[in-house]
């Protein structure tokens, strides 16, 4: 086994280009999905069930199939509709959706652990629907399910290398470009790897303290 | 779809439901043994277990096919068959997750139990085997369920390194038809199919095991916030 500090040094800077699009992917499907699953849980609360039913049926779909096959079916599908999307945006978008599914369960379950009291004094005090969601419900839900989201956010972390196969040149894009190009599988490879661990154990350790913090 | 690209299709399921079984038995050994170390009373044994589970995690389940695929054999000269390779790099990282699972569920049996089974002078293994695993492996199931269904989600990725799974063929019969929406949407559909009879499977195996216990089937609202973290690619274990 031989290992090249050379090509590490070489893979240097194509690393902090795939390093900051992977951070920029991240932030925006995250903005996406926690957006998104707060309107999916919102909508499965609704009294009529023609709504509750179809939005049910979609997430449980998008939930229980791969994102990968999701990915491309946006990426060939789209311009097939007349929309054609630049590759970063599908991906953004479509991880965004398929994890807006995951985070419409925290929400869900968020909103179920608000005690029935707080609901029942809303409606002593006489408080419009919306009012009561937005002052009582939703302020106490959302603090809850805070370290919940933070994990499907270092999850999806994980999923961004995904987003290569479509050509968007994140870290393990910019990795394999590297690996192809220099006959140098090991390095790039393992640096990435090495990267993802450095970015995810200490934001896993941040989302547990903030977990013991909010939530006990 | 004329019959010759149907049977390309089927070739992917079956490459797929392969994949899903044998990466699922590598996971299952790797989620038992790692978590069960998690909670050895050797403080190295744990921290060796400990690291295991936060490399797999903390790196990408596709990082992890691509280095079996492409570092294994430089740096160790074994070049594995396609379908070992995308079976060790989707077992050894769905596994990280199940020790998590493991674990937790292991910490969530009453203490009063392994006491008792201390008090009865039974040894380290029977406790673990009479005592601590009947009532753990009952309550592992749901968080199993997810972790399966994510690993049926998983191995979609191998289809990058041109293994023939369902998502490589389906990419195939995108490049003969010229016409995406229709594949995608089937290719889509069966895997929903195979998931939700993944589900089924395990909930009747759940029912069965809770009752041999006397438990009763599903979980709380407040169990669902703080249940280990089991996505294909997520992090931060909050159980226990």
């Amino acid at each position: 086994m031989t290992w090249d500090w050379g090509a590490v040094a070489d893979f240097m800077p194509s690393f902090w280009d795939g390093l900051l699009l992977t951070l920029q992917i991240l932030a925006l499907g995250s903005l996406i999905s926690f957006a998104l699953g707060l309107v999916w849980a919102l909508l499965m609360r609704t009294p009529t069930r023609w709504v509750r039913w179809p939005v049910g049926a979609v997430t449980e779909f998008i939930r229980n199939t791969p994102l990968l096959v999701q990915l491309f079916f946006f990426f060939y599908v789209l311009p097939e509709w007349g929309l054609t999307w630049p590759a970063l945006t599908t991906g953004i978008c479509a991880i965004g959706l398929h994890y807006s599914t995951y985070t419409m369960q925290v929400y869900r379950a968020g909103i179920e652990a608000v005690p029935a009291g707080q609901w029942e004094a809303a409606t002593a005090l006489n408080l419009p629907v919306t009012r009561t969601w937005r002052v009582v419900i939703l302020p106490q839900a959302i603090r809850r399910v805070v370290p919940a989201l933070g994990n499907y956010v270092i999850a999806m972390l994980k999923d961004t290398p995904i987003l290569m196969t479509i050509t968007v040149m994140e870290m393990l894009g910019e990795a394999r470009l590297f690996a192809q190009q220099n006959f140098q599988f090991t390095e790039p490879l393992t640096v990435i790897g090495v990267a993802f661990i450095l970015i995810a154990y200490p934001a896993s350790l941040l989302v547990r303290a903030l977990e013991r913090r909010l939530v006990s | 779809m004329t019959s010759g690209l149907w049977e390309l299709v089927l070739n992917g399921i079956w490459v797929t439901v392969q994949l899903l079984v044998l990466s699922g038995l590598v996971a299952t050994a790797v989620a038992f043994g790692v978590g069960v170390a998690r909670t050895h009373r050797l403080w190295i044994v744990r921290f060796l277990a400990g690291v295991y589970t936060e490399v797999f995690r903390g790196t990408s389940a596709l990082i992890m096919i691509f280095w079996v695929f492409f570092v294994l054999p430089v740096a160790f000269g074994w070049q594995l068959v396609p379908l070992w390779a995308g079976t060790l790099a989707l077992g050894l990282t769905y596994g990280a997750y199940g020790a998590e699972i493991v674990r937790g569920a292991l910490n969530s049996v009453d203490p009063a139990q392994r006491e008792g089974g201390i008090a009865l002078s039974f040894t380290p293994w029977q406790r673990m085997r009479l005592i601590l695993l009947p009532q753990a492996v009952p309550e592992m199931i749901p968080s199993f369920t997810n972790l399966l269904v994510e690993l049926l989600k998983g191995t979609a990725l191998v289809s990058v390194m041109g293994m023939g799974d369902l998502a490589f063929s389906a990419n195939l019969v995108r490049l003969a038809l010229q016409e995406s929406t229709e594949i995608y949407t089937y290719v889509l559909l069966i895997y929903f199919v195979i998931a939700f009879l993944l589900t089924r499977g395990m909930r009747g195996l759940e029912r069965k095991l809770k009752a041999g216990v006397g438990k009763p089937v599903g979980r709380t609202a407040d169990q669902e916030l703080h249940r280990p973290e089991t996505t294909g690619v997520g992090a931060g274990g909050s159980f226990s």
